[in-house]
């Protein structure tokens, strides 16, 4: 084996690569989630739809944006292989543990967590990114430029409770996923300092709830105002 | 026998350094042509083992811990000596010398201390270079500390942990063997025997004690690392599993067994709090700088410690000891311990303990200052008893801690056995009567790293090559001894556990060969061992079989031989008639009831020879020279 | 105190295993191995096989007794199993006594397991190599006291396995960053430490550990308190080591 091979295929070298890809995902989480606030600039959607066609027609951007599929992709393929040989080192369980001793829920749970997201994405990409793409999503105008309106699509979805719900939950299965993952990734790429962990920590907590948090906002307000 | 402890000629600061030219050399490309058998992984064994293994030798060791590096050295607390006189205060190889002979109480040889205090300055050079972390000052120098019995700092220690880190750093260079293929290590595997072949010791017999399997090994050279027999005790200091098997078994073969009475009880250890108790655990002998000791003036005094007015405590040791106070040496303490609970005057439940009092510290420095130097001690404290000595005044009491008796060995550290060493606390060399604070761990060290690697070769350098073969009757004999040793006890069905007997082995060995021996409880001690090796192999309770994991077996047959050592430390201590160091007997005794010795008719090792089951151990006398010391009387008032 | 123990007992390592009860009756003032000893005592005494569990010193530092109590490492109390006392257990409580768990510390009889994987992955590379006698004067060296400390809480570990027990992942990690730090610390311990961090790891991975979730279970047990700091030190010099190590 190639020592770039050997390095990836150990403990320590698949960990670095869910904390890598799981990184970049938070990076692209906070320009995502800043991007669809413009759903709330109250123009009936133009500049969110201004903004879909700049992110899905710009090179740059797109040149990233398959960047982020293959991350997502490595990510779960990773956490996959580390959970079943995960399990593999403990093939007999305890017959009584009591784990919520020394843990937090969050850290223990992060393939649910995970497995919830994955669910998430596939849906909302189909409702979404599918739709955008090859679906027959209707055509706006402005200043005698066409637009899809992707902001009509999202009004659609979310003006349905049980999809804001779903969104919802989803968000809130993000919000522990990161609490624990954005920390945990800094300390798989080897931060660990007495100066900087308070900073780290606090960090990790704000990022874990704002960031949902703004997400799940889109859902509950265009559910409300669909009212 | 004449006992020829080969201590070579000339003065005493150049002994070692002709014997090291003297001694006959292995060449380095014959070296991997001799194989040796390491018993025990403890300091002394795990350096041997790994420094043999480097120069070429192949390397069998064996433990019967799950692992080289849980031997029992790692709980040594306190620190390690060396003369490297780091402090500018006075320190000299000399003076660790000096000390060392008159803390023994001058019952040790002058030429193997020396020696030890000679190598004592490379130990700390190879356990730095190891990587063990020794505490440092701020400008990255090595830190002393000063201990009992000295009145420089050359003390250096790893926190309270120092036994764990050498033994970390001789583990590690043991591993780095075993990882070359030099070391062949054997876990979870007893010696239960010794192998001689025409007279020489040729090999060992083990027990796996998983599976039960017994088989035999041979070597050019066997070296008994396997500490010492504090266990005969019951309750000591000793991890539990320490015990005599090893050396006592080769003691069986023929090797002596000398000073075997001579035993270290440490005065400032966690009593004892009922009859369920296991083991015994240490606090540091630094207590006694700010902790003040006493008893209730009066006996059954109920009250506790904190209403006791001032007026009513007895301060014995200060009372009797003006000039010392606390901090005389560890024997004198644990005596008058022991002297005050007997005339009722003990604390706590079981009456067997004194208070070791921190109330005037705390007041005169205050709370932080006493935290600071002490707080790890007293957590360990409260942990165990769950009462808190910022409070209230810790109960100690004095307890079995280490054996200065051993195997006999010459200067070369060979038995009476050809090609049977013993190193580290197995063998009786180095601390006379009495063990100086944080010598134990230097000679271990001392054995491993830089005697036996030289002295080695001596023996070697004359042995053919050949190896013998395992088919031999001798081990055949050996190992059908074992089976039979191992058949008679699980086929023995009586009542008591070996539990049972250990702990009434240890009482019997505790009361009259303790802290304070009398002749004539001495010969009713005897009568009463006899007695109990009589109840053991009639009386004895066993479960299992001998082809499993079996502690139950494991224990009897410890206690087997823990009963046959136990007479012989007894007839040691009848034997000599004076007191010195650890062994005080009271009929030998100062006006003021301190030890006396009687340098004219016991200066000597008493080495004892095996002769057959229930026949009486025969005497033979080395003869302790003195010609650099003087001997004088020690006073501490 | 009247308590019930529900404890693993398994024959040997191919047998299967099962919870037994028994009744027992003791001393608040006990500790947990002691009350282990008298329940041994009394099977002894009926003629039945005692409960097997390692032990040693019993001074909390020889690593040896390993406990699985009430669903913790070395029970409620964050310090080796033989420095627990029964004092903190309740009068009538059920305690579960089970060996520590994972692939790697195969299940010798009853509460013992084999921890030799632990050895292994230390003579894969848990060492200066330094030859006895070729030492320098150890002052010669300066360490910083800060560095000393440091280095000395990595080395404090006492190679219980309590951490392996305590993660869900069965991971040694916490075990394995701490034997590499103690030396990637010290100047002596640098001369040799990219292969020490890569084959130290790749032993550890061959014994079948699993990998860290930074859950930090195993230093939250940990009865020698070593921090996930080793872990993160212990990626840091793998990763460095693999990207600019001669070794392919
Ligand atoms: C609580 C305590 C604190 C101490 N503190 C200090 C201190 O601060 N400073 C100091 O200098 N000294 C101290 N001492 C004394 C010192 O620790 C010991 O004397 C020393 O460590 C003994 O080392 P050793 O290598 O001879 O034996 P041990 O470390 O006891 O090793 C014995 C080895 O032999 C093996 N073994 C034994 N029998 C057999 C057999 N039959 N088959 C196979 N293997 C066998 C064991 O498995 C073990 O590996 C202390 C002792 C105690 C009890
Ligand atoms: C937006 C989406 C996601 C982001 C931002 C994200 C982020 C992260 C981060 C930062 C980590 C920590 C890495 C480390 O500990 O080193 C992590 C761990 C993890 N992620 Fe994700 N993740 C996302 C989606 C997913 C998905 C879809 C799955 C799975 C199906 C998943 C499964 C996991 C698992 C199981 C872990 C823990 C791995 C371990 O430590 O053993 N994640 N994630
Ligand atoms: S790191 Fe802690 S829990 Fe793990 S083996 Fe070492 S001492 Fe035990
Ligand atoms: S028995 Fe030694 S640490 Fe518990």
């Amino acid at each position: 084996m190639s020592w770039v091979a050997q390095t990836l295929n150990s403990t320590l070298g698949r960990k670095l690569v869910v904390a890598l890809t799981g990184l970049f995902l938070c990076t692209f989480l906070i320009v995502h989630a800043s991007g669809n606030t413009l759903l709330f600039r109250g123009d009936g959607g133009q500049a969110f739809n201004e903004y879909t066609k700049f992110m899905t027609h710009n090179p740059f951007i797109k040149t990233v944006s398959y960047l982020l599929y293959t991350s997502i992709l490595v990510h779960v393929v990773y956490t996959a292989i580390l959970t079943f040989y995960n399990q593999k080192a403990r093939p007999v369980e305890y017959a009584y543990s009591k784990p919520s001793a020394n843990s937090t829920w969050a850290s223990r749970n992060m393939g649910f967590l995970g497995t919830i997201l994955l669910i998430f994405i596939v849906i909302h990409m189909k409702t979404f990114w599918y739709e955008m793409h090859f679906g027959n999503v209707p055509i706006v105008s402005y200043e005698g430029q066409e637009y899809k309106d992707l902001y009509a699509v999202v009004k659609w979805a979310f003006s349905q409770w049980w999809y804001a719900v779903f969104y919802v939950i989803s968000m809130v299965a993000l919000s522990f996923h990161l609490v624990h993952g954005f920390r945990s990734g800094f300390q798989t790429l080897g931060a660990n300092h007495p100066k900087y962990n308070p900073l780290l920590s606090k960090l990790s907590w704000a990022f874990g709830i704002i960031i949902p948090a703004v997400f799940a906002s889109m859902p509950v307000v265009v559910f409300l105002q669909s009212l | 026998m004449k006992l020829d402890s080969k201590i070579p000629e000339g003065p005493l600061a150049e002994k070692w350094n002709k014997h090291k030219f003297s001694v006959k050399l292995v060449n380095p490309a014959n070296k991997r042509k001799y194989d040796i058998i390491v018993v025990g992984t403890g300091l002394a064994g795990a350096s041997a083992a790994a420094s043999l293994a480097e120069l070429g030798y192949n390397v069998e060791a064996f433990t019967y811990h799950d692992s080289p590096r849980r031997a029992h050295s790692i709980a040594a607390q306190g620190g390690i000596n060396a003369a490297k006189n780091y402090q500018n205060d006075g320190d000299s190889i000399y003076r660790l010398f000096y000390d060392t002979i008159k803390g023994g109480d001058y019952r040790a040889r002058e030429g193997n201390v020396f020696r030890l205090a000679e190598v004592s300055v490379n130990i700390i050079d190879q356990c730095v270079a190891q990587g063990v972390p020794f505490a440092r000052e701020y400008g990255g120098l090595l830190s002393n500390r000063s201990f009992g019995g000295a009145q420089v700092s050359r003390t250096f220690y790893a926190r309270g942990q120092t036994g764990q880190q050498l033994l970390l750093g001789a583990y590690s260079s043991l591993s780095r063997q075993v990882a070359t293929g030099k070391v062949k290590m054997y876990t979870r595997t007893e010696v239960m025997d010794i192998v001689l072949v025409d007279g020489q010791a040729r090999g060992v017999v083990t027990r796996n004690l998983i599976t039960g399997k017994i088989e035999s090994h041979a070597a050019h050279a066997v070296l008994l690392c396997t500490g010492g027999y504090g266990n005969v005790f019951y309750l000591s200091t000793n991890a539990l599993n320490c015990n005599a098997s090893a050396t006592w078994r080769a003691h069986k073969k023929g090797a002596l067994f000398a000073n075997p009475c001579f035993t270290q009880i440490h005065p400032t250890c966690i009593p004892v709090s009922g009859e369920y108790q296991s083991k015994l655990t240490l606090m540091s002998e630094s207590l006694r700088n700010d902790g003040r000791v006493w008893v209730p003036k009066k006996g059954g005094d109920t009250r506790r410690a904190e209403d006791i007015p001032e007026a009513e405590r007895d301060y014995f040791l200060e009372r009797r000891y003006p000039a010392f106070g606390n901090l005389v040496p560890r024997d004198v303490a644990s005596r008058n311990a022991k002297y005050v609970c007997d005339e009722g005057r003990g604390v706590g439940d079981t009456k067997l303990a004194v208070y070791l009092d921190f109330a005037d510290a705390i007041r005169r420095d205050g709370l932080n200052v006493i935290s600071a130097k002490y707080g790890n001690l007293f957590e360990m404290y409260e942990k165990i008893t769950g009462e808190d000595p910022y409070k209230t005044a810790m109960r100690i009491y004095p307890a079995v801690h280490y054996t200065m008796g051993g195997l006999w060995v010459d200067y070369n550290l060979m038995t009476t056995i050809p090609g049977l060493y013993a190193l580290g606390e197995a063998n009786f060399s180095d601390h006379g009567a009495n063990r100086l604070g944080a010598s134990a761990l230097m000679q271990g060290l001392a054995d491993g790293y830089f005697v036996i690697p030289y002295t080695i070769g001596d023996y070697l350098a004359v042995m053919p090559w050949d190896k013998v073969s395992t088919d031999r009757p001798e081990f055949r004999e050996a190992e059908a001894s074992v089976h039979g040793m191992v058949n008679r006890l699980l086929t023995i069905k009586g009542e008591k556990s070996p539990n049972q007997i250990h702990k009434e082995l240890g009482k019997i060995i505790w009361d009259y060969c303790g802290m304070s021996r009398n002749a004539e409880g001495l010969k009713d001690a005897r009568q009463r061992v006899r007695s109990l090796q009589d109840e053991f192999w009639n009386n004895l309770k066993m479960v299992g079989t001998g082809d499993e994991l079996n502690h139950t077996l494991e224990k009897a047959s410890r206690v087997a031989d823990y009963l046959e050592l136990g007479e012989l430390m007894i007839v040691d201590a009848l034997n000599r008639d004076e007191s010195c160091g650890g062994h005080f007997r009271e009929e030998f005794q100062t006006e003021d009831g301190e030890a006396l010795r009687d340098d004219a008719n016991y200066a000597y090792v008493a080495a004892w020879a095996y002769k057959g089951a229930g026949k009486d151990s025969e005497l033979h006398k080395e003869d302790l020279v003195f010609e650099n010391v003087k001997l004088t009387q020690r006073s501490y008032k | 105190m009247k308590l019930k123990l529900r404890i693993w007992r398994q024959k040997d390592a191919n047998s299967k295993g099962k919870l037994v009860d028994y009744d027992v009756d003791v001393n608040s003032h006990m500790s947990f191995l002691e009350m282990l000893d008298e329940l041994n005592e009394q099977l002894v005494e009926k003629g039945e096989e005692p409960v097997a569990f390692d032990h040693d010193c019993r001074e909390g530092i020889c690593g040896t007794c390993n406990l699985y109590i009430n669903g913790r490492p070395h029970g409620p109390v964050r310090t080796t199993t033989c420095q627990l006392h029964m004092r903190h257990f309740n009068e009538g409580e059920t305690i579960v006594i089970e060996p520590f768990r994972a692939k790697s510390f195969p299940i010798v009889k009853d509460l013992i397991i084999d921890r030799s994987s632990f050895d292994r992955i230390v003579q894969a590379g848990g060492y200066i190599s330094v030859n006895t006698g070729s030492a320098r004067d150890a002052n010669e060296t300066l360490i910083p006291k800060p560095i000393a400390d440091e280095a000395f809480n990595s080395a404090a570990c006492i190679a219980c396995g309590a951490c392996v027990a305590a993660c869900k992942n069965a991971s040694a990690m916490l075990f394995v960053g701490a034997q590499i730090s103690k030396f990637a610390l010290l100047p002596q311990g640098k001369a040799e430490r990219k292969t020490r961090a890569e084959k130290m790891v790749a032993q550890m991975d061959a014994e079948g550990f699993g990998a860290c979730s930074n859950i930090g279970a195993c230093s939250a047990e940990c009865p020698k308190e070593i921090s996930m700091a080793n872990i993160a030190r212990m990626n840091r010099e793998y990763f460095g080591a693999k990207l600019t190590s001669t070794n392919l």
